[in-house]
């Protein structure tokens, strides 16, 4: 069994004027794809591990088959926390959710801004949810992914520099701003219990 | 903790010491109302930011020194500040990550526009004397340390730097990686390699390799002898 690089959900232009053609043609052709290509190499030898889900890798094991795993995983959810049809306010149960989590949706988007523009280095931020649909804002590094400390993920955004530095260059706080542009609630909605 | 600036220009003495006082275990001192943080500056490229031209570009030299580097300074400045009015242990504590980063960066940036020089100058020649042989002896040829410097930094996860250290215990050179902007502090820093994408995303995207093998151009050998000497001398 080989690792795929899952689909884009959507045209590499799809995110444009916010996130351009060009940072996703990079991001999702040599960053991702190229996690995939590497966890294929090191799969190749036919380690224990071979064949086993990402969820598995990520929960089980460390190292840079981790960081593959995990990162091939990160990706995936990022690319579906965003949408060309994304943006604007919480609509639906997420919304009631981060009111009682939060106070308000302005009150959630600083915290998370600040969560994701104040990380150290490279990472991630996510919106996370216990098994009672409690939110909750944590910050991963490097290649860390909130599954493997038993949370479930909601929503994410990508603090590598890679992520913003063609559109962006190290201006980190007006990504943050950008990606609320492009927000997938529905996709949020549908990581609810 | 004395951290005190000499103005724009910072000899890597200064950066050492830094590096040094960051070792020394907390001195318990009680901070008097009037005292205030040291104000760290900024230090000027010793070259133009176009010197570096073809190996790293302008864009990313400007963008580096006068958007990055500064931030560290600020931040690290806005940091010592807080730290020093901080009240209890506990929130000493909550600003250590603060200073670490903030400091590290500016110490790591220090170290690295000195380990750099324009293209084709005679500095990034490595000429034969003490320094040379001594990477020789170390990794083989200067070729298997380039490879080997080169690989263990592209290795690094994530944010960090790829160093030549003098390992003052057992005498000898050897390559190091340090994470985020954690300063090198087990060894003495000869030659620092930043391997954070903003230090070659605009010209090389994701081919690290290609910025690693471009870099070799550009580094500052003269200023590697002259830190290696130094750490012998200083064991």
């Amino acid at each position: 069994m080989t690792y795929e690089l899952p689909p884009l959900p959507y045209a590499k232009n799809a995110l444009a004027p916010h996130l351009s053609e060009e940072t996703l043609n990079f991001h999702y052709e040599k960053h991702h794809r190229g996690y995939v290509n590497k966890l294929n190499q090191l799969a190749a030898e036919k380690p224990a591990w071979a064949g086993k889900s990402y969820e598995e890798l990520i929960k089980t094991e460390s190292g840079v088959v981790f960081n593959q795993a995990a990162q091939i995983w990160n990706h995936t959810f990022y690319w579906k926390s965003l949408s060309p049809n994304g943006g604007g306010a919480p609509t639906g149960k997420i919304a009631e959710l981060i009111n009682e989590a939060f106070g308000s949706f302005d009150a959630f988007k600083e915290k998370f801004s600040a969560a994701a523009s104040g990380h150290f280095g490279s990472g991630w931020a996510w919106l996370v949810r216990d098994d009672n649909n409690k939110l909750q804002i944590v910050s991963t590094h490097d290649a860390g992914n909130p599954i493997k400390d038993g949370h479930n993920p909601v929503l994410t955004c990508d603090v590598w520099e890679h992520a913003y530095y063609i559109d962006f260059r190290n201006d980190r706080p007006k990504y943050i701003a950008t990606w609320w542009n492009l927000v997938n609630w529905e996709f949020a909605n549908s990581n609810l219990k | 903790v004395s951290t005190q600036s000499t103005g724009p220009l910072h000899g890597y003495h200064t950066m050492f010491a830094i590096a040094r006082s960051a070792l020394r275990a907390p001195v318990r001192r009680t901070f008097a109302a009037s005292a205030s943080a040291s104000v760290h500056t900024l230090p000027d490229l010793p070259y133009d930011y176009n010197a570096l031209e073809p190996h790293i570009s302008a864009e990313i030299m400007t963008l580096h020194h006068k958007k990055h580097h500064q931030t560290y300074v600020t931040g690290l400045n806005a940091a010592e500040e807080a730290y020093v009015k901080a009240p209890t242990p506990k929130e000493r504590i909550a600003l250590q990550a603060a200073v670490k980063f903030n400091g590290g960066g500016h110490i790591n940036h220090s170290l690295f526009w000195k380990n750099l020089a324009p293209t084709g100058s005679p500095e990034t020649k490595l000429s034969g004397g003490e320094f040379k042989e001594a990477i020789e002896k170390a990794f083989g040829s200067v070729d298997a340390f380039k490879k080997e410097l080169n690989t263990k930094t592209a290795a690094i996860q994530g944010s960090g730097w790829g160093w030549l250290g003098y390992n003052k215990a057992t005498k000898s050179l050897e390559i190091v990686t340090t994470a985020n902007q954690d300063p090198l502090l087990s060894h003495v820093p000869i030659i620092g390699i930043d391997i954070w994408e903003h230090a070659f995303y605009l010209q090389y995207k994701n081919v690290k390799p290609d910025y690693l093998n471009a870099i070799w151009n550009v580094l500052n050998f003269k200023e590697a002898a002259a830190r290696y000497k130094e750490a012998r001398s200083s064991s």
